[in-house]
């Protein structure tokens, strides 16, 4: 035998436990659905799902579905980026929903303009010294919104030591108590033009697609990446490493919350107002793409790649459900079966990968 | 004072509340020394470990090392003045490969950005290479993730961490307890290895024939003491054996039984 097959102490080295990126499986699956949906479509509605139908040759795919599949999934998609984080790390944030509410609230009030067709801003919060400021100020007011409710889950999961499950928790009814008490209730409409272009046309996508390559970036390539698959992998070992567990956990939980509020901004940008129940169930939305998308919930494993394209899946299921009729329902009654698919899937594998070694 | 001593505690003690896990170690480590420390379950062994390798502040007593009296505020403190430690339960994360779980905790970077500092992959590999190469340690594919490893390549995984890291004194806590008989050969094939690069050794062991195989000296601890110090020449099995379990107590630690 050469000497290159050979592992420690003679046992010798099985290659195809190197199985290829948990990525390929996902855009497989990716495809098949798709596939689904287009036999599906052949044969109950007599059309293609993504491709165009209509005997036009100028486009091959059906350009407004497209759209519309990654313009919906773009925005919670924007929260899954930092669910995923917090999940590698081996915790869960149920809180982005209600954070995204509160912090919708809180950015729009600061994002009104004074008059609105020469009559004063009928949803006025505050009086017109703040109004009709520039964009920065509310996106400003909106990340500390952000910074701070991931603070709170972050310093509590960290130093009092309660399960994530439960500090989130606690920050999923808060933080919509704060959406509701903040306006009692009423919605905050009216923004300036500079507020209304951060989530205008497809900017939503451009602004998925951007912070899901930085924090590609950032996971694979830095200090900050490492640690939270160390922690998620095993956090007692990043302890005696020395890694400074406690205060990376706080920077994810932050991190994530602040993706959570960036949604907020640019969902209530794109809506051009903000209600107290905006972004409810979004936080399992997320989670749901997160793991679709490979993301281990026993932390450790999973892939910004790998959410993208479980938010993808997310989309064309939404979409595909729309597009054969069925009703709302099913959709969700379908979704709820897809997580619990992905989670049981996730499982398997978990286990054969241990009875391999 | 002797320039040869590696480690030095005087008067090492720990308590746990009312718990006296550790009481008045004087233990002397010399340079190239191999000691094998033994002794029963819950005789003070991991909790001597856990003092010298700033898992655990003691209660009292010094720490020398070097020549250097130190106080390590973490286990990253120990490390970085030089000790290396293969834990009893591996302080691996399985889902990262070989290269990230060495560098863990002091990452090579290319720039210092905080937490967001760039890794230097490329670095972290080279230095990865050597360090095997150093120990012997042949692992096929150092991007495997330990979860894909056996369980002598995880414990190599761990021992080739001391090498990549010129550690100045390696401490081993039962690292064939959970290894097949091969897999023991290669682990002990290592510490052969480092005994004739004359790095000096502490290894923790309940297993008499490797303790004789390996080392220079027997620490023997009972009931939170160091109750005999004995060359291997001078001694066997049996003798040992017997200040483990108490039947003997060598003259110089006796008053305090």
């Amino acid at each position: 035998m050469t000497d290159g097959s050979h592992g420690v102490g003679g046992v010798t080295f099985d290659a195809s436990r190197r199985r290829w990126p948990n990525e390929v499986n996902i855009f497989a699956a990716l495809i098949l659905i798709i596939l689904i949906f287009e036999a599906l479509g052949a044969l109950l509605m007599n059309q293609s799902f993504l491709f165009d139908s209509r005997g036009r040759f100028d486009t091959i795919f059906n350009e407004q579905r497209l759209r519309i599949i990654i313009l919906q999934v773009s925005i919670i998609g924007i929260i899954a980026l930092g669910v995923t984080q917090v999940i590698i790390l081996g915790g869960i944030d149920l809180s982005s929903g209600s954070v995204v509410g509160a912090t919708a609230m809180i950015t729009m009030s600061f994002a009104q303009v004074a008059t609105v067709n020469g009559h004063p801003n009928p949803k006025a919060v505050f009086g017109p010294e703040l109004m009709d400021l520039p964009a920065i100020v509310p996106v400003i007011v909106g990340l500390a919104c952000g910074l701070f409710a991931g603070l709170v889950n972050g310093l509590l999961i960290a130093y009092t030591r309660i399960p994530p499950f439960i500090a989130t928790l606690g920050m999923l009814v808060s933080a919509r108590g704060v959406a509701k008490w903040w306006t009692k209730g009423q919605p905050v409409s009216f923004p300036t033009e500079g507020y209304a272009w951060i989530g205008s046309g497809m900017m939503p996508v451009i602004w998925f697609v951007l912070l899901a390559v930085l924090f590609h970036l950032i996971l694979r390539y830095t200090v900050y990446g490492k640690h939270t698959y160390a922690i998620g992998s095993n956090e007692e070992a990043a302890r005696m490493s020395g890694i400074a567990v406690d205060r990376h956990k706080v920077l994810v939980y932050a991190i994530a919350a602040m993706l959570a509020a960036f949604a907020a901004i640019v969902l209530s940008s794109k809506n051009l107002t903000a209600q107290s129940g905006m972004g409810v169930v979004y936080e399992l939305y997320a989670i749901a793409m997160a793991v679709i998308g490979g993301v281990s919930l026993a932390g450790g494993r999973g892939s910004i790649v790998g959410t993208v394209l479980g938010a993808l899946i997310f989309g064309v299921i939404q979409s595909g459900f729309t597009f054969l009729r069925l009703d709302a329902f099913y959709q969700e009654m379908v979704m709820g079966a897809i997580i619990v698919g992905a989670v049981v899937l996730d499982q398997w594998r978990q286990k054969r990968a241990a009875l391999r070694s | 004072m002797d320039s040869d001593i590696v480690l030095e505690t005087r008067d090492l003690t720990k308590h746990y509340g009312g718990v006296h896990a550790l009481e008045g170690a004087n233990f002397i480590l010399r340079q190239g020394e191999h000691v094998a420390i033994m002794g029963d379950n819950g005789a003070g062994k991991s909790t001597f470990v856990r003092q010298i390798t700033g898992v655990e502040r003691p209660t009292r007593g010094e720490i020398i090392f070097y020549g250097e009296k130190v106080q390590f505020d973490g286990p990253l403190d120990a490390r970085e003045a030089g000790i290396e430690t293969v834990f009893q339960t591996l302080a691996l994360a399985d889902d990262l490969d070989v290269p990230d779980n060495l560098f863990l905790g002091r990452e090579k970077t290319l720039f210092n950005l905080g937490p967001f500092s760039i890794l230097d992959y490329r670095g972290m590999r080279e230095a990865t290479k050597a360090g095997l190469e150093k120990t012997g340690v042949k692992i096929p594919n150092i991007h495997n993730t330990i979860r894909n490893m056996s369980g002598g390549q995880r414990q190599c995984v761990a021992i080739a961490r001391t090498a990549t890291f010129h550690s100045r004194l390696t401490i081993m806590d039962e690292p064939t307890a959970a290894l097949g008989v091969q897999e023991t050969a290669q682990v002990e094939n290592i510490i052969r290895a480092l005994k004739e690069a004359g790095e000096p050794l502490i290894l923790i062991s309940h297993n008499m024939r490797q303790v004789f195989d390996l080392v220079d000296r027997i620490v023997v601890f009972r009931r939170g003491r160091i109750c005999a110090n004995l060359v291997k020449e001078e001694t066997d099995g049996q003798d040992v054996v017997a200040y483990i379990t108490g039947a003997k107590t060598q003259d110089e630690y006796a008053e305090a039984f």
